[in-house]
C-alpha cells in the first residue's frame, strides 16, 4: 500500500512540453510510473517524445483527463503561469495536483490554496516548491530519484528535497511506502500533519519519519497531532538549528523570526510528545532502522 | 526583503494612505535644512527617526522631537552613527510632527498556519502588538482575510469596527484600510504594518509609522529592486548574488557548500555540533549550490567561499539524487583548475563527501585526480568531523598541489 500516489494512479503533467517537464516525464515513465500525456495550450495535438514513447499534448487539464483517465497532474510550468495552472486542475477537479515550481509568489499560493478550498478540497495540493511524491515500485510523481531507495514500509514527509533522498537512501535496504515532498514555501496545500494521518491510516505503513526545518509552526501543530492521533512510531529530523535570526536559508519559507520558527523550538515540541528526533540526518535513519527491526 | 520607514512611506504615499510629510536626512546639516523648510512653512517642530530595520528604535534613543533647525541638527547629529541592536544608523527621516490624539494599531501580513491573509486591528496602538495581545487580548482584533475577495470598503470598515477605533475615528480608518490592503495585494508584501495609526488633534487617521516586508518571489513582477540596500547587505553575499548563488555569510570557521537547501541547512548543524569537540569550531557560511553543480557553478561556489577570510577548511556535501556524483567529482576537479587559472590557488584543505547517485564513480574520479588539497570522507557526520577538526588545525593542513 501508499498514500496518494499507487500503482494504479494515471499521472499527466501540466508543462510536459517544457526542458523539466519532458525530463522529468522520461524519469517518471523509467520509474515505471503510468505516464498518460500533459498539457500546452499552444501545442496541443502533438506529442511528445518520453524516450521512446509518444505522450500527446493537451490544450486543457480537463480534456486530458476526458481523453486518458489522467488523475494526477504534476505541474512544471514557470511560476508566473503556476497559479491559473493550478487553478485549471482545481476547475477539472482532478483528485491531486503536484506543484514542483519553485519560486511562486506567495500572493498566488494563497489565492490558490483559497481556490481549492472553495473547491471543497475536491483537489489535494502538494507543494509548491516540493520534489513531490514517490511510492517505490508503483509510482512517482515529481522528481524523486526512483532508483535510490526500494518499496517497503516506511512512511516519510519532508519539507526538503534533498533530506529526503539523503533518508530514502540510507534506508534504501529496509524501503519506503510512499515519500511525500511537502515542499519548503510558507504557504503549502499538504502538510505534515495530512500525511501523518494518511500513513496513520496505510496498512501498509509501519513506522512515519518527519523531516523538519526552521521558519512557521507546522512541526508544533504535527507534534500535538501525534500525540492525539498518530499510534505508529514516529521519528523526526529539524534542520536550521544553526540559521540566524531574519535570513531566509534557502527555501522561502525557512527563516527564523524573533523566538518563533526556531529548530530548537520544534525539537522540544516533538520530544515532548515522545517523537524520537536524531541529532543529525544518519543518526535519524539509524532510530527509524531500529525500529523497523524491532518489528 | 524588508523596507525602512521612509521607503514604507514612500509606498504608502503612492497609494494615498496619509502619512506626515518628511524627507530623508544623511547627514545633520541635510537634516537642518529640511527641519527649516518645515519651519518656513510654519511646522518648525520636527521629529528626527532613526532609519533602521529593528524595533525599538524609540526606546534606543533613535527618535527625537526637536524645534527648530537647530535641535533637528543637533539631534540628527546625535542619532547617526549610533547602534540600534547591531544596526548602524545611516540615515535619519526629518518629519513635520504631528500632534497626536489617540494611537491605534493596523496590519495585514500572511498567516503561514491558517494559509491565508489576516488583518490585525486594535484601539491600543504604539506598544508592541504581542504585548498587547498577551496583557489585553480583548483589545486585539484578527480579522482573516479571504485572499480571492480581498478587502473592499465594506471588509475594510469590519475590520476598524473589530479593532473597536471610536466612532470618530473610523471613517478615516476604514479608507485607510482599504488603500493600506491594495499596498499588500499589488505590492505582493507578507506584511504591512502601521504602529501607531494616528488620530490626529483635528480629526485625520495618519499612518505614523510604517513597516513592510516584501516577498522575494515576487521580484520578477514588481519593481522591488528600487528598495535594494547595497551598504547593508555582506559584500561576499552580494557577489554571491551577482553570480545567482544561494550564499548566507555567517561567522564560523568551516566554509560550506552542498545541494540542496535543507541539506545544507542540516550540513551547518551537523558541522556546529562536530565542532564542540575542537573549541566551537562552526560553519562559516549557508551556500547551496542547487541541483546542477557544474563545474562553473562549483568554481564560483569555491571563489566565494575562499574569500571569506575566517574560513580554514571547506566541506562540500552533495547528495546525489538527480545530480550524479560523478558529474559533481569531475565539477570539482575542473573548479580547482579553473580557480588556478583565475590565478587563486586553493591552499585550505577541501572535505568532499559524495553519496547517492554513482558516489563509487564520483570518488575514483577525486581519487584519480589525486588533488593535494582535497580530503574524502564517505559519510557526513564524519566529514563534517574531518572538517571541523581542519579548521581547528588553524592552518592548511596540506601543501599547495603544485607540491604534490
Amino acid at each position: 500500500m501508499a498514500i496518494f500516489l499507487t500503482g494504479e494512479s494515471r499521472v499527466m503533467i501540466q508543462g510536459i512540453t517544457g526542458s523539466e517537464g519532458s525530463k522529468h516525464g522520461r524519469r517518471m515513465l523509467a520509474a515505471g510510473t503510468t505516464v498518460v500525456g500533459g498539457t500546452n495550450p499552444r501545442k496541443a495535438g502533438q506529442t511528445v517524445d518520453l524516450g521512446g514513447a509518444q505522450a500527446p499534448v493537451f490544450g486543457t487539464v480537463a480534456e486530458t483527463m476526458a481523453a486518458t483517465g489522467a488523475d494526477v497532474s504534476v505541474v512544471f510550468v514557470p511560476p508566473a503561469g503556476t497559479k491559473s495552472a493550478v487553478m485549471e486542475a482545481i476547475d477539472a477537479a482532478i483528485p491531486l495536483v503536484v506543484v514542483i515550481t519553485e519560486g511562486i509568489p506567495v500572493h498566488d499560493t494563497a489565492q490558490f490554496w483559497a481556490y481549492a478550498c472553495a473547491h471543497q478540497n475536491a483537489t489535494r495540493i502538494v507543494g509548491p516548491n516540493c520534489p513531490g511524491i514517490a511510492s517505490p515500485g508503483k509510482s512517482n510523481a515529481g522528481i524523486i530519484p526512483a532508483d535510490i531507495t526500494t518499496q517497503g514500509r516506511i512512511g516519510l514527509v519532508s519539507k526538503s528535497g534533498t533530506l529526503t533522498y539523503q533518508m530514502m537512501y540510507e534506508l534504501r535496504d529496509i524501503g519506503f511506502s510512499t515519500a511525500v515532498g511537502i515542499g519548503g514555501d510558507p504557504v503549502i496545500g499538504t502538510t505534515h500533519i495530512d500525511c501523518l494521518q494518511a500513513f496513520q491510516d496505510d496498512p501498509g505503513t509501519d513506522a512515519i519519519v518527519m523531516i523538519g526545518e526552521i521558519g512557521g509552526d507546522a512541526e508544533e501543530r504535527a507534534a500535538a497531532y501525534v500525540e492525539q492521533h498518530i499510534t505508529k512510531p514516529v521519528v523526526a529530523y529539524v534542520a536550521g538549528f544553526t540559521a540566524p535570526e531574519g535570513k531566509t536559508m534557502g527555501h522561502a519559507g525557512a527563516i527564523v523570526s524573533g523566538s518563533s520558527g526556531t529548530a530548537q523550538a520544534k525539537k522540544e515540541a516533538l520530544e515532548k510528545v515522545g517523537v524520537r528526533v536524531g541529532r543529525t540526518p544518519s543518526e535519524t535513519a539509524l532510530l527509524v532502522r531500529e525500529i523497523m527491526q524491532r518489528r | 526583503m524588508d523596507l525602512f520607514e521612509h521607503q514604507a512611506k514612500e509606498l504608502f504615499a503612492e497609494y494615498g494612505v496619509p502619512v506626515p510629510r518628511g524627507s530623508l536626512a544623511r547627514t545633520p546639516e541635510e537634516a537642518r535644512e529640511i527641519a527649516a523648510g518645515f519651519a518656513a512653512a510654519g511646522t518648525p517642530r520636527v521629529v528626527v527617526k532613526a532609519q533602521v530595520k529593528t524595533g525599538g528604535r524609540g526606546k534606543a534613543g533613535g527618535v527625537k522631537v526637536a524645534e527648530g533647525p537647530d535641535e533637528a541638527q543637533a539631534r540628527a547629529h546625535d542619532i547617526l552613527g549610533m547602534d540600534i541592536k547591531g544596526h548602524t544608523v545611516h540615515t535619519v527621516l526629518v518629519e513635520e510632527a504631528s500632534d497626536i490624539a489617540q494611537e491605534y494599531y493596523l496590519s495585514f501580513l500572511l498567516d503561514r498556519a491558517a494559509r491565508t491573509f489576516v488583518s490585525i486591528c486594535s484601539v491600543q496602538g504604539g506598544m508592541e502588538i504581542e504585548e498587547v495581545a498577551h496583557s489585553n487580548p480583548g483589545a486585539v482584533a484578527q480579522i482573516p482575510i479571504d485572499p480571492l475577495a480581498g478587502v473592499d470598503a465594506a471588509k475594510a470598515a469590519e475590520i476598524v469596527a473589530a479593532g473597536q477605533l471610536p466612532e470618530q475615528a473610523l471613517p478615516g480608518a476604514a479608507t485607510l484600510a482599504e488603500r493600506l490592503w491594495a499596498v499588500f495585494a499589488d505590492e505582493d508584501a507578507t506584511l504591512v504594518e502601521v504602529n501607531p495609526l494616528i488620530l490626529t488633534a483635528d480629526g485625520r487617521v495618519v499612518a505614523l509609522d510604517g513597516k513592510v516586508t516584501l516577498d522575494d518571489n515576487a521580484a520578477y513582477r514588481q519593481e522591488h529592486a528600487r528598495f535594494a540596500d547595497p551598504s547593508a547587505a555582506d559584500p561576499l553575499e552580494a557577489r554571491a548574488k551577482a553570480k545567482h548563488l544561494n550564499y548566507v555569510k555567517l561567522d564560523g570557521e568551516v566554509g560550506i557548500i552542498g545541494n540542496g537547501a535543507g541539506l545544507v541547512m542540516s550540513t551547518l548543524d551537523v558541522v556546529a555540533q562536530a565542532g564542540e569537540a575542537f573549541g566551537g569550531i562552526r560553519p562559516a557560511n549557508f551556500l547551496d549550490i542547487g541541483g546542477g553543480a557544474s563545474a562553473e557553478v562549483m568554481a564560483d561556489g569555491l571563489e566565494i567561499v575562499l574569500s571569506d577570510g575566517s574560513v580554514r577548511s571547506v566541506l562540500v556535501n552533495v547528495f546525489g539524487g538527480i545530480t550524479s556524483c560523478d558529474a559533481v567529482a569531475n565539477g570539482i576537479v575542473s573548479a580547482l583548475g579553473m580557480l588556478a587559472t583565475r590565478g587563486e590557488q586553493v591552499t585550505h584543505p577541501i572535505v568532499v563527501r559524495l553519496d547517492g547517485n554513482n558516489a563509487a564513480q564520483g570518488r575514483r574520479i577525486l581519487a584519480e585526480a589525486g588533488l593535494a588539497v582535497v580530503e574524502q570522507v564517505d559519510t557526513m557526520d564524519d566529514a563534517a568531523r574531518r572538517a571541523a577538526e581542519l579548521a581547528a588545525a588553524g592552518h592548511p593542513a596540506v601543501a599547495p598541489a603544485t607540491g604534490a
